[in-house]
């Protein structure tokens, strides 16, 4: 089961860097969305996987094996995370529209109104 | 009392925050609330840093869990002086926002943006939990996106986009570095990485995550070759946010990277130094190479900005007592000096009509007192004593030729030359060059004058300070130096923590 949930977070993280590396703005704000889920996936690996299991003592019992459990820690931080990045997504995607509307492209190339070309020499 | 200090600085902003998005169209109420916010996170960061000198480091538990599995907040002297800072910068330049916001700037919700903001580089600077570093730089990230946008003009729309798709690449990279640490060791308490990371027998794993910590705080830093996002953005927005972005942001990075690097993992005689070697001197380069082909007064100092970052991790990634001094007490002389060199390009571009060095002139005869007040920084920032740059730049000379580094002392000094050409050149092209015929400039109502000059002097003081009773300061930076090199107050801090 590990191996094939690495395949996908490493599946999931190709295509958010084939994204990233788009020239037009809402592929790359797809990329930066996709990214922060390959993460995610991945911080559960750094908890165990295992199916089923809540991580819970029985009555009368004061500590279990490490691998008889996930660590409800990792699970708490990708909570936070999914929390943190959802919200700076939706600003992300306010912004590639607000850029589309006013500066009227949506291609990176394009955007060179802070950094006008002629002085461009250290881009 | 004491016990609930080491929060102050944060809630005291974060509260102010909260009440100013209250106040949303009462813009009188928002400008007095955030002054005394502010005014009330400097008391506190001072009374912290007192009460820290006095008895050592300060920790304070979340929620009454023990410490490896609750969240801490620890001052120690570092941190403290880092709130300090903190306060200062927030209180100088919200004084200075008074005169400098737009009226539609207030109303875009300046004041709760900014109180979030100094709320948020205050809780990096005094957590004891490398997750909750991350969350602060996410909190960070939100309000300096909206602070780069207030009064929105097509300039800033770009620069925002460079500064925030590159920023949340790099914090995506600090999540991936916290789950692999997470996953090695089981904690992500600072105090407790600091005993259970040498412990790991997978030497590769701990260089990864390391490397990627490099990555996300370098990122952050605006480090060689990460910068790119730096001088894309800080010249655009308001005058006030450019000066807290340059004084506070990057330093953040830097102080990530000084806490993490001796506390937490510890890079000496690692790969991670000899990167660190690297970046430092090619930070320091590329930075005041870049500058020296703009034309922009405040594009010129973002790029300066990456340069000097570049002396801060040269003190670290020597890895000596003296080293670090030298860095930490760089990061406060520059974050004072850079805060106040945007302040006096903001009352520049007013009175000048822009930040085209080709097209200013004369400012000198037009207003000494404003130019007397960029020549003190800007002095400082090239290195010339007797001001404050001059010993942090002599500091991290010693340092790197007592450890031997002979090429990184050379690039230092010649940066430091080619820094005073850079502000050479926009003393003789602003100031003192005469004014070109169809000069557009603005004029200034004396009342406007006097609340933007005043935060410039008061800093400008505080950089004449350092210069000339350099004594306290370094034994402030050599004492929360030796805390960074052996932790054993820090640990034992937090090891008792109060609940």
């Amino acid at each position: 089961m590990d191996s094939a949930y690495a395949a996908v977070v490493g599946i999931v993280m190709a295509c958010a860097v084939y994204l990233l590396l788009d020239r037009s703005l809402p592929r790359m704000a797809l990329g930066v969305i996709l990214l922060s889920a390959a993460v995610n996936l991945g911080i559960f690996v750094a908890g165990r996987l295992s199916r089923q299991r809540p991580p819970l003592l029985p009555e009368a019992v004061d500590r279990l094996a490490a691998e008889a459990i996930t660590n409800p820690l990792s699970q708490a931080l990708i909570l936070t995370a999914i929390v943190i990045s959802f919200g700076l997504t939706a600003l992300l995607l306010v912004l590639v529209l607000r850029t589309g509307r006013e500066l009227d492209t949506l291609d990176v190339d394009a955007l060179r109104i802070s950094e006008p070309p002629e002085d461009g020499a250290a881009h | 009392m004491t016990t609930w200090l080491p929060v102050l600085p944060v809630v005291a902003p974060l509260l102010g925050a909260g009440f100013a998005t209250i106040l949303r169209h009462r813009v009188r109420g928002q400008r007095r609330l955030a002054l005394g916010a502010a005014v009330v996170q400097l008391a506190g960061a001072i009374g912290l840093l007192a009460v820290v000198w006095r008895s050592g480091p300060l920790a304070l538990r979340m929620g009454g869990w023990p410490p490896p599995f609750g969240i801490v907040f620890v001052a120690d002297l570092l941190g403290a002086t880092m709130a300090v800072i903190t306060g200062l910068i927030g209180t100088a330049v919200v004084a200075y926002a008074r005169a400098d916001a737009s009226r539609r700037a207030e109303l875009d919700g300046f004041y709760p943006l900014y109180l979030a903001l100094l709320a948020a580089v205050a809780g990096a600077f005094l957590t004891g939990d490398l997750f909750n570093l991350y969350v602060w730089f996410e909190v960070m990230l939100a309000a300096a996106i909206g602070l780069l946008l207030v009064a929105t003009r097509p300039a800033q729309l770009d620069g925002t986009l460079k500064y925030a798709l590159l920023n949340l690449i790099g914090t995506t990279f600090f999540l991936v570095a916290l789950s692999w640490l997470y996953g090695l060791t089981g904690t992500l308490n600072m105090a407790d990485l600091h005993l259970r990371v040498p412990a790991v027998e997978n030497r590769g794993a701990v260089l990864t995550a390391a490397m990627l910590l490099v990555v996300a705080f370098g990122a952050k830093a605006a480090v060689f070759p990460l910068f790119f996002w730096l001088p894309a953005s800080y010249h655009t927005p308001l005058a006030s946010v450019s000066a807290v972005f340059a004084g506070l942001l990057t330093k953040v990075g830097v102080y990530a990277l000084l806490r993490v690097f001796t506390l937490v993992i510890d890079g000496a005689g690692t790969p991670i130094q000899t990167v660190l070697c690297w970046i430092a001197g090619l930070t320091m380069l590329t930075g005041v190479l870049g500058a020296a082909s703009q034309q922009d007064i405040r594009r010129i100092l973002s790029f300066h900005i990456v340069s000097q970052i570049g002396y801060m991790v040269l003190g670290l990634a020597l890895y000596t007592p003296l080293g670090i001094v030298g860095s930490i007490f760089y990061v406060v002389h520059h974050i004072i000096v850079k805060a106040n060199l945007f302040l006096v390009s903001g009352v520049v571009e007013r009175l000048g009509g822009g930040g085209d060095l080709r097209q200013l002139g004369g400012l000198y005869r037009r207003d000494g007192v404003l130019a007397t007040l960029f020549a003190v920084p800007a002095a400082s920032l090239a290195g010339l004593p007797p001001l404050s740059g001059f010993w942090a730049k002599l500091l991290l000379l010693q340092a790197s030729l007592a450890a031997g580094y002979w090429a990184l002392a050379a690039t230092a000094l010649v940066v430091g030359l080619l820094t005073l050409f850079s502000m050479t050149k926009i003393w003789n092209e602003a100031f003192w060059k005469d004014a070109p015929a169809t000069l557009p400039g603005g004029r200034l109502s004396s009342e406007r004058r006097r609340l933007l000059l005043a935060p410039i002097a008061a800093l400008a003081a505080v950089t004449i300070a350092i210069g000339l009773w350099t004594q306290p300061f370094l034994a402030l930076a050599e004492r929360g130096g030796a805390t960074l090199l052996d932790p054993k107050p820090y640990l034992d801090a937090v090891r008792e923590a109060s609940p």
